[in-house]
């Protein structure tokens, strides 16, 4: 063994004859949180002191305190190797905090401002004959347009984009296809409003209709299918080609492949795919609001005169600026993040029923 | 898992063909295939050039060679599963007795039910049952009377002799299963539609030996009722389980695979009329 070149590294413990020792001085494990709490206590100490009351600055230099704290300390006590990788480390978990702060706050400001008025009341009445600086109405005008709305446009646009994905997978070759990719993804980048603008010159300034949840919903649909598209040929894709093959070799035909074998394999992942897709366009305002219009009343039919929905509820009640009608906007908030969590949660759901099962491979 | 009891059930197929549509009601199901003048390509790459051999009906023929010689692919030619590759096709004859399954009325779906195949690697259906993946053949192709469903299933398993081994959980699902016992269910799953002939791609290169040996007892069983086809790696497989062996190479690599010889399996292994054959048995290759 050579041991010379390592003599002059810093040894600590390890028997004197038996070479060098592999052991090395290092900072106890709770040194971590210790070098954040001292951080956090300085950067809104000292930034308390120093005149800067903004969260935003003490929570930066907080971040940046931690960070070369952290480097300094393990680059003394250890190695200029580990400070490397604990100032690695130390950046991803901030990078962690700075995205995850905004989320928790966004949801704890909804909940918490929300929360007051979310009632059954609030669920199940509408708007209808209320002066705006009332208090009391609610969200179920809204809460109904968007479920027809949404379930319309899911109806419209997850058959079209379930079978154009089988055909891009399954049937596609050449020209066709590569166009039918290209036009997927070009709807992908459509703005909300120009499916919105594309469906009023068509569907209303061209054919004379009035406003309605069908009318959004078309320009809903637009927007829906090209993530259906999307996520279903993921899913499609992941199905392993000895599938198909084993099928195929049974003597069975390819549309009986597809429609047996290959889609039963992906159901699962399909499924939260499309729920993905509703929980995105349920929370489109722009189309909405060009389309549907807006109503106080509750309005059962989707296919004449103008609706609510809830993003539309939310916008007009904050717009309206009193105090009764914000509080409506946060529990019609409320109201539609629930709704689409809990569309998510049914996706998984499905998932998790409709995936193989047994062990995997 | 238990090595199977070697119980043979040979009964030669004595049962009447339950299927409706047979296109004729012959009581030898094994059929013969003679290949002429094939050549395979994928897009402008020729695989396999200018093929021809006979493969008896009722025997084992196995096809050994260096990997990339085309012995997959000529398998794949014989139940027109080539062209499924994008960009697969073909040119030559082969016949199923006198038959071209290359012929222009020819539908490649009957084709394939009449000539089975098992893969390389155990692909049981995982969203199906041991049942369902056994009667999968004949569901999919909405051929079968319910009644007879539950006694082909379990002929199936028995011919494939998996019964013992599964008959207490067939509604569980196949994909739980050890890989051989994976592969004996594939190997149920393509004779329960009753095919004439049966293809196998390397289908024990996946498994331990214990489960090599099953499938080897099992082909061996098989072939009294069937024309067998195997692609391997393995010579001493190759000279167990075979009746006749075909060997295959490539000039180089890039060139196409030929066939070298086609003979007696007991020949091709103590005296090959072709040098390069003693050479590739020997492991004297290159």
């Amino acid at each position: 063994m050579s041991d010379n070149a390592l003599t002059d590294r810093p040894q600590v413990t390890g028997p004197p004859s038996a070479g060098p020792s592999l052991a090395r001085r290092r900072l106890p494990r709770w040194t971590p949180a210790l070098v954040v709490l001292v951080s956090v206590g300085l950067g809104v100490g000292g930034g308390s002191l120093a005149g800067w009351e903004s969260r935003v600055q003490q929570g930066l230099i907080a971040a940046l305190l931690s960070v070369i704290v952290t480097y300094a300390l393990t680059s003394l006590v250890e190695d200029s190797r580990q400070a490397r990788d604990k100032v690695a480390t130390s950046v991803v978990w901030v990078c962690f905090a700075a995205a995850v702060v905004p989320l928790v706050s966004l949801a704890w400001t909804t909940v918490s401002r929300g929360a007051e008025l979310l009632d059954g009341y609030f669920l199940s009445h509408s708007m209808g004959g209320m002066t705006n600086i009332e208090e009391g109405g609610g969200v179920y005008h809204a809460f109904l347009g968007t479920v027809e709305q949404v379930g319309l446009a899911t109806l419209m646009a997850a058959p079209v984009g379930l079978l154009t994905a089988v055909y891009l997978v399954e049937y596609g070759r050449g020209r066709l296809a590569q166009a039918v990719t290209f036009f997927v993804d070009v709807m992908t980048g459509i703005p909300s409003i120009v499916a919105g603008l594309f469906v009023l010159a068509f569907w209303n300034l061209g054919l004379g209709f009035g406003p309605s949840g069908f009318a959004g919903s078309m320009a809903l649909a637009i927007l829906m299918m090209p993530v259906v598209v999307r996520s279903t040929e993921e899913m499609l894709k992941l199905v392993p080609n000895e599938l198909r093959e084993a099928s195929l070799a049974l003597g069975v035909p390819k549309w009986r492949t597809v429609l047996k074998v290959v889609l039963p394999t992906s159901m699962g992942g399909i499924a939260t795919g499309v729920m993905l897709a509703v929980a995105r366009i349920a929370g489109e305002t722009a189309p909405v609001m060009l389309l549907v219009f807006g109503n106080p009343l509750i309005n059962p039919n989707p296919f004449s005169g103008a609706q609510e929905s809830l993003p539309l509820y939310v916008w007009n009640q904050y717009k309206l600026g009193n105090a009764a009608s914000i509080d409506r906007a946060w529990a019609g908030a409320l109201t539609l993040i629930a709704f689409v969590m809990l569309l998510n949660l049914l996706a998984r759901g499905i998932a998790r029923w409709k995936a193989p099962k047994g062990a995997g491979r | 898992m238990s090595p199977g009891p070697a119980a043979p059930t040979p009964r030669a197929p004595a049962h009447a063909p339950s299927r409706t549509h047979p296109e004729k009601a012959t009581d030898t199901m094994a059929k013969r295939i003679d290949v002429s003048g094939l050549t395979a390509f994928y897009g402008g790459h020729r695989a396999i050039d200018d093929i021809s051999m006979s493969v008896e009906p009722r025997s084992v023929t196995a096809f050994i060679g260096p990997s990339g010689c085309g012995k997959s692919t000529l398998l794949r030619t014989l139940n027109r599963m080539h062209e499924v590759t994008p960009g697969g096709r073909v040119e030559g004859k082969v016949m199923l007795d006198h038959e071209d399954l290359y012929g222009t009325s020819v539908d490649p779906v009957a084709v394939r039910r009449t000539i089975g195949m098992v893969f390389q690697r155990p692909n049981p259906f995982p969203t199906m049952s041991i049942y369902d993946n056994v009667a999968a053949g004949l569901r999919l192709n909405g051929d079968f009377r319910k009644k007879e469903l539950d006694g082909i299933v379990e002929k199936s398993l028995k011919g494939a002799n998996l019964w013992n081994e599964v008959k207490d959980r067939l509604g569980k699902p196949g994909s739980g299963l050890s890989g051989g016992q994976q592969q004996r269910l594939c190997i149920a799953r393509a004779i329960a539609v009753q095919p004439q002939v049966l293809l196998m791609d390397e289908p024990c290169s996946a498994l331990d030996p214990i489960s090599t040996l099953a499938i080897e007892d099992l082909i061996g069983e098989l072939k009294s009722r069937f024309t067998i086809v195997i692609v391997t790696h393995n010579m001493q497989q190759a000279a167990r389980v075979s009746d006749r062996t075909a060997f295959f190479n490539l000039s180089a690599v890039g060139r196409p695979g030929k066939l070298i010889e086609i003979d007696d399996t007991e020949r091709i292994f103590s005296n090959p009329s072709v040098q390069a054959t003693e050479d590739y048995i020997s492991g004297r290759f290159g």
